[in-house]
């Protein structure tokens, strides 16, 4: 996967935050991809979503939502992650076909979009199956019918998570510039490709992962 | 009969469907996300449910009028149908058919039997009373008015 040379080519970031994070302020709606191979559900789960305020894509299969993301291997994922930048999948558990949680295990295991958060939704409330779910990654399972509550409680726990990340790292760059003897590294735009691939995080979505321009 | 007293046996409608279990929360939930932007979407999803269900109650007929009952597939089918009926709120619809997965699990066909037939007296019921819902829906905005939600 040639991760760090793809981000070079999109485009150049004009400072280092927008390697990693996308600023709070962004004017890009909140886009929340649904997964449900009930037509209802789907119809639902779309409209809760936009009365929440989000952009929604619903697709009827995990198959599809793979599609979508560009992960079926024929679609390619860095030309894809730009225009989609979703920032949410919320998936249906028993699906005939790829289950939700076995969507769950596949948006993990890819480096592109292991950082999207990933609710399961299920009409059971099976203990193991819930285990199981949050042990792969999952963010949070939701038993069905999903409610109005439920999608707003969602939404502003993930887009307060996103804003303490990025008060964190804003909060640890201010920290490395002011400690770093080589200040004038950080306002420089880092070429991607240029920096050594230990530090390069494997996503700009990379929540937990941030560079360290010079050692103290 | 005019705009105020429609309101009201809507009102009152909706209420006694609540109270006889035939509607439950998530059917409130469902209205109070239609509005101008959305004037039809409880239709639209109700709509929905009736497709899918009558699809669903025809295989139901048909697999267990097989000489060998494939449980497995009953199972999905009403596992299908506990889902839909409980994204709309239809209450007893959604119990007859947690009964139903029992009695798969047991593979007993007649219960099986039993409960598609009560499956199928619940989903008309309340397809006949969210129909009278609808009717009385379309007068109050026919005669200018909006729809009065329950508390």
């Amino acid at each position: 996967m040639t991760g760090s040379c793809e981000l070079s080519r999109r485009h150049l970031p004009t400072n280092v935050e927008d390697l990693f994070t996308r600023p709070s302020s962004d004017p890009q709606q909140f886009h929340v991809l649904a997964v449900d191979d009930s037509v209802i559900d789907r119809t639902v789960i779309e409209r809760l979503l936009k009365i929440s305020s989000c952009k929604v894509t619903t697709v009827e299969s995990g198959t599809r939502a793979l599609q979508f993301l560009g992960l079926d291997g024929k679609t390619s994922s860095s030309a894809v992650f730009d225009d989609l930048k979703v920032n949410l999948i919320m998936t249906d558990y028993s699906m005939p076909g790829m289950t939700g949680y076995e969507l769950l295990k596949k948006i993990k295991e890819s480096s592109t979009f292991r950082e999207i958060p990933v609710v399961i939704m299920s009409s059971e409330n099976i203990l193991p199956r819930i285990d199981r779910c949050l042990e792969e990654g999952a963010e949070e399972f939701i038993v069905k019918p999903v409610k109005l509550s439920d999608v707003t409680r969602l939404k502003d726990f993930i887009i307060k998570g996103r804003k303490e990340e990025s008060n964190e790292r804003m909060i640890k760059k201010r920290r490395i510039q002011h400690n770093c003897s080589c200040s004038s590294l950080a306002k420089k735009p880092p070429l991607a490709c240029d920096l050594p691939s230990s530090i390069v995080p494997s996503s700009p979505a990379s929540s937990s992962k941030r560079p360290r321009f010079c050692e103290k | 009969m005019e705009l105020g007293q429609l309101q009201r046996r809507f009102l009152e409608y909706t209420r006694s469907l609540h109270a006889d279990g035939f509607l439950d929360d998530q059917f409130s939930q469902l209205q109070q996300l239609q509005d101008e932007s959305n004037p039809d979407f409880v239709l639209e999803v109700v709509s929905l449910f009736f497709e899918d269900s009558e699809k669903l109650l025809n295989a139901l007929s048909l697999a267990l009028d097989q000489q060998t009952v494939d449980f497995k597939r009953i199972d999905a089918h009403v596992h299908q149908l506990k889902g839909s009926s409980s994204s709309i709120g239809a209450h007893r619809v959604k119990n007859v058919c947690i009964a139903f997965r029992n009695f798969c699990e047991q593979q007993n066909v007649e219960a099986c039997r039993g409960c598609l037939q009560q499956l199928k007296q619940e989903y008309y019921l309340v397809k006949t009373k969210l129909e009278t819902l609808f009717r009385l829906e379309q007068q109050i905005v026919a005669a200018g008015g909006s729809i009065p939600l329950m508390e």
